[in-house]
């Protein structure tokens, strides 16, 4: 007769291999979709051009102070890809450029926002029904009354017109949206058993807020802010539009598009390949977003 | 005063309402627990039986200190703990744990089981952050779970597996009174079997005392020292175990022995004959007048409609909650 | 045996999920006879769900893959049928009445209109007559029904929407809905098991009288074995998509025989004391890589290398009791 089974003991894995093995399970949720993946390629080219913008651009010199009126209006061509604008500079290096203002806006506004946010959505909902939950979430409330383009547009308008206070601007309109997103997930999981065993042992607060709450949390959160760089940089756009961001001669999208419209329909490159380069940015963060949302998902048949 | 000292636990006339909103001007109650007194001996398993509603997770809670009590007293080794749990001293709060009903909500499914068993460690001081690593693992191997499960998270474990690292986190800071909660209801029984095992070995090396709660009265039989049966917010019936399934004496105990599906003959003889259940648990915003149970029982009277019984000591430590057994009416009652 | 309602031949069932194919059922053999109690036991997770969906074809669209086997009903084969035939079977043929009474009644609808779209879409509602007749026929026999699973004051209740009842009575509202036409074939999937023991013991005893009373076959699924040798007169086990043992419900409780009944057995808390055994070493196997030979084997104390390597089948031990296990 055969020998008995020997039952197996499962062995530590080491922190590198755990590390690896996360890797692999996240690429692998990540990756399902490949329209994340198309994402990711043009969030990371857009990020590694805007930096290596001077090296890339075909005309670095265009973004500044520069006229060629022998140049200018210049359609599509082997030399200007995205053709001139009125003062003869060219469009695609502008375009490059202006990607560094839009990606600063996107990335400073939320760094700013979303702690702020995240931080006053956490203490309501953990307070939920004490007087700090109503004093936060009723502040909360008169901010997202108001129309989002509005308050930045007043508050871009009594400031002097530049790129800080365009990002002020935006970042006292978006945090209300993470304290709201924040403040519903925190009243649910304040009941969870979780935290009550937590708080029964002994926690201190800033463990229940920051460890056992807001780790909940980060999954919505990242999703949000993937989505939301798109939009900080559309209304980022619309106030640049209106002349309430970057100042010439520094490009901006919003900007660029407005002066196009001037000369549309002839000079019709002035304005479209700006309102692409919008598209495609907010495009690709989307996609980035619904990649995230994807990895960080725990699904019933996903096993985390 | 020996027997005093002896009781870990007392809970005196203890309730606990929650108002759940307005009809009519007049706020609705519901009374989760309404007039428990119960004491529990060091050492003792004490099982606390009810169907679902029957207020024994309200009970256990307000125990711990998780909702104020509406009224009545907790004793807990000699110290008045009847304030919630915010207001309790840390070494009252190491000294009692819990080990929750749903293991799929009670461990943080995004910190890793060395995270979940560190922080009673951290909070209590219990060991050094040099040793934490070592401890975990010494916690790991009281449960039976090997040390790869230190890196695991909640998500990627069975039922069985999480609900013992529950347990395992509670005894973390060596506590001597755990209150089990459903510990195994939401598991399959040769995964329940393991667990009961453990916790009854760990109960015999650590000294623990336990207040276990269940529906499921086969498993009490198995396990308990005492039983106490609590129908809509009161206990209707306490005694030995032995006691309670030779003899029980409550109506509402005896239709549940006689519901109970067993798996052999020998248990069949054991159960009391056939009490046809009828009717629905009421609600326990409109708890019926007289004896709660009146609505259900086969054996009513006339004065279980309006009049609320007391509880009874029929033998000694037996304890019954009906007028069947109450001394002074007992001779026009049965 | 010529009178097999239902019968499963080596049934596979697999889902897909994005790890790969998750082999659940792995050749299932099943049959119920005309007016049997069956009973299919076995723990939370083994595919008791899994195989009575496949015999309704209410399987999650486009989850799943049936490489093999087949479902007569009536030497029929089920998973051959075209999609009307297939709904004429559920409509007239059998019912199932789902673990989750909550889920199995749609909230925005009264009692009584779901219970008169059974009878409607049963093809009993519309004999002859004219239209109002029908009506009034219609609402007499949810009435009737009602009435059978012994829910007082039916009239109200056909007016009630599920939310206004108690778990007991949405069950029973359940049971009512199963057997308000006439059916050969009743699937009962847990009935019992999120109510409590009193209310559990009132809806099974009701269910297993009138399934007499109305000459029905009963499938009971269950994960206790109490429950099954209180309500069945056969009972197959199953193991992790596996049957492992069948036999008459007196016999299976007399005489256990496979490593896993024996262990299920052992685990039950008993009445009569005498503590608690050790219930069965490990946890049920990965659907994704299942164990090769028999899938119990890593749990099994008598397992050897035999058991490792190929797959044991159902074998005959007289009178009708078979268990696949090479070590009986
Ligand atoms: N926080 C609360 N607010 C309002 N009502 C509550 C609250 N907690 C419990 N209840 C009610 O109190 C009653 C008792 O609930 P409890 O959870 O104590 O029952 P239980 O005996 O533990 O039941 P189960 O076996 O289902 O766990 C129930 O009717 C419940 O709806
Ligand atoms: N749609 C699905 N996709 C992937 N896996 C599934 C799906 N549905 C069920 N499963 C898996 O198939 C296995 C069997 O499930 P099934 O519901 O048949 O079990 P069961 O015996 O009814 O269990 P329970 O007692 O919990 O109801 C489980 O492991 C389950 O996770
Ligand atoms: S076949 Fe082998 S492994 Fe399977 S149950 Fe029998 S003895 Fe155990
Ligand atoms: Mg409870
Ligand atoms: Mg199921």
């Amino acid at each position: 007769m055969d020998a008995k089974i020997q039952r197996t003991e499962i062995i530590v894995p080491s922190p590198a291999a755990r590390l690896k093995e996360g890797f692999r399970k996240n690429w692998y949720k990540f990756s399902r979709n490949k329209l994340s993946i198309a994402g990711l390629v043009i969030v990371l080219s857009i990020i590694v051009v805007a930096i290596l913008a001077p090296y890339v651009a075909p005309y670095p010199k265009h973004a500044g102070k520069f006229v060629d009126y022998v140049n200018a209006n210049q359609g599509p061509s082997a030399a200007h890809f995205f053709g001139t604008d009125n003062f003869g500079r060219d469009v695609l290096s502008r375009i490059i450029f202006a990607f560094r203002g839009a990606l600063l806006m996107g990335i400073m506004v939320l760094a700013i926002a979303v702690p702020v946010g995240v931080f006053f959505g956490l203490l309501a909902g953990y307070y939920q029904g004490s007087f700090l939950d109503t004093f936060i979430m009723r502040i909360t409330d008169i901010f997202l009354s108001v129309p989002p383009l509005l308050l930045a547009l007043a508050i871009a308008a009594v400031l002097e017109p530049n790129l800080t206070n365009a990002m002020i601007a935006v970042t006292v309109m978006w945090w209300p949206w993470y304290t709201r997103l924040v403040y519903g997930m925190a009243t649910s999981l304040k009941n969870e058993y979780f935290v009550t065993s937590a708080e029964l042992v002994g926690a201190g607060r800033f463990h229940i807020l920051f460890r056992e709450i807001l780790p909940n949390c980060l999954s919505p959160i990242f999703t949000k802010m993937a989505l939301d760089v798109g939009w900080v940089i559309l209304i980022g756009a619309s106030l640049s539009f209106v002349g309430l961001g970057e100042q010439p001669p520094t490009p901006a999208l919003g900007q660029m598009v407005s002066d196009g419209t001037r000369y549309m329909p002839d000079l019709w490159w002035m304005t479209v390949y700006p309102s692409l380069a919008i598209a495609v940015i907010i495009l690709g963060f989307n996609m980035l977003g619904d990649g995230i949302r994807d990895m960080m998902s725990k699904g019933e048949h996903d096993r985390g | 005063m020996s027997k005093e000292t002896d009781n870990i636990l007392t809970i005196e006339n203890l309730k606990t309402y929650f108002q759940v909103g307005k009809v009519k001007g007049k706020t609705v109650h519901v009374r989760a627990v309404d007039g428990v007194s119960l004491s529990i001996k060091k050492g003792e398993v004490m099982g606390l039986v009810g169907e679902s509603g029957s207020g024994k997770s309200t009970l256990a809670y307000t125990v711990m200190g998780m909702y104020p009590p509406t009224e009545g007293k907790i004793t807990f080794k000699g110290e008045d703990i009847s304030a919630g749990s915010s207001r309790r001293p840390l070494d009252v709060k190491k000294d009692m744990q819990i080990v929750f009903q749903d293991p799929g909500s009670s461990l943080n499914p995004h910190q890793n089981i060395k995270q979940i068993l560190e922080l009673p460690l951290k909070v209590h001081g219990i060991v050094k952050k040099e040793e934490m690593e070592k401890r975990v693992t010494q916690i790991l191997r009281t449960v039976e779970l090997s040390p790869a499960y230190m890196y695991k998270t909640p998500g990627s474990m069975g039922g069985g597996e999480r609900q013992m690292i529950s347990i395992a986190r509670a005894l973390a800071t060596d506590p001597s009174f755990v209150i089990l909660d459903e510990p195994t209801s939401a598991l399959d029984v040769s995964i329940q079997a393991k667990i009961i095992n453990m916790l009854l070995r760990l109960q015999e090396k650590n000294n623990l005392t336990y207040l276990f709660i269940t529906h499921d009265l086969s498993l009490m039989r198995n396990i308990a020292t005492r039983v106490a049966i609590m129908y809509l917010g009161k206990i209707c019936e306490m005694a030995s175990t032995h006691e309670f399934f030779e003899t029980p004496y409550h109506p509402y105990t005896k239709m549940l022995l006689s519901s109970i599906p067993v798996v052999s003959v020998e248990e069949e003889k054991l159960r009391p004959e056939k009490v046809t259940s009828t009717g629905e648990i009421p609600s326990p915003t409109n708890i019926p007048t007289g004896c709660s149970f009146h609505l259900r029982c086969p054996n009513k009277m006339d004065l279980c409609t309006y009049d609320d019984p007391v509880m009874t000591e029929v033998t000694p430590g037996h304890y019954v909650r009906c007028h069947l057994y109450n001394k002074e009416e007992a001779g026009d009652a049965v | 045996m010529g009178n097999h309602i239902l019968d499963i031949r080596d049934l596979y069932v697999w889902y897909r999920t994005y790890e790969g194919y998750s082999k659940v059922l792995d050749g299932v053999d099943f049959n119920v006879n005309k007016g049997e109690k069956v009973g299919l036991v076995g723990e939370a997770g083994c595919g008791k769900t899994t195989t009575m969906r496949s015999v309704l074809g209410i399987l999650p669209e486009g989850q799943f893959h049936i490489p093999k086997g087949e479902i007569l009903y009536h030497g029929e084969n089920i998973l051959k049928m075209k999609p009307q035939e297939l709904h004429k079977i559920r409509s007239e043929g059998m019912s199932m009445i789902f673990q989750e009474p909550s889920a199995a009644l749609n909230p925005v609808f009264t009692i009584g209109s779901q219970i008169f779209d059974v009878i409607k879409y049963s093809g009993e509602g519309n004999s002859a007559g004219s239209r109002s007749k029908n009506k009034e026929k219609i609402r007499e026999k949810a009435i009737q029904a009602i009435r059978e699973v012994y829910i007082p004051d039916p009239e109200r209740i056909l007016e009630c929407y599920p939310n206004q009842l108690s778990g007991g009575m949405k069950q029973r509202i359940c049971i009512a809905m199963a057997i308000v036409t006439e059916r050969e074939l009743l699937i009962a999937d847990e009935p019992g098991t999120s109510l409590d023991v009193t209310i559990q013991d009132q809806v099974h005893r009701l269910l297993r009288d009138l399934v007499d009373k109305k000459g029905m076959s009963l499938v009971m699924i269950t994960h206790s074995l109490g429950v099954a040798r209180e309500m069945t007169d056969r009972i197959y086990v199953m193991y992790a998509g596996n049957i492992v043992e069948i036999a008459d419900t007196k016999e299976l409780f007399a005489n256990p025989l496979h490593p896993y009944t024996l262990g299920l057995l052992a685990s039950v808390p008993k009445l009569t004391g005498g503590g608690v055994t050790e219930g069965i070493y490990g946890q049920i196997p990965d659907y994704l890589n299942p164990p090769k030979g028999c899938r119990f084997y890593p749990r099994c104390d008598r397992a050897d290398h035999s058991c490792q390597q190929e797959k044991p089948p159902l074998r005959d031990m007289g009178d009708g009791h078979y268990t696949a296990c090479f070590k009986v």
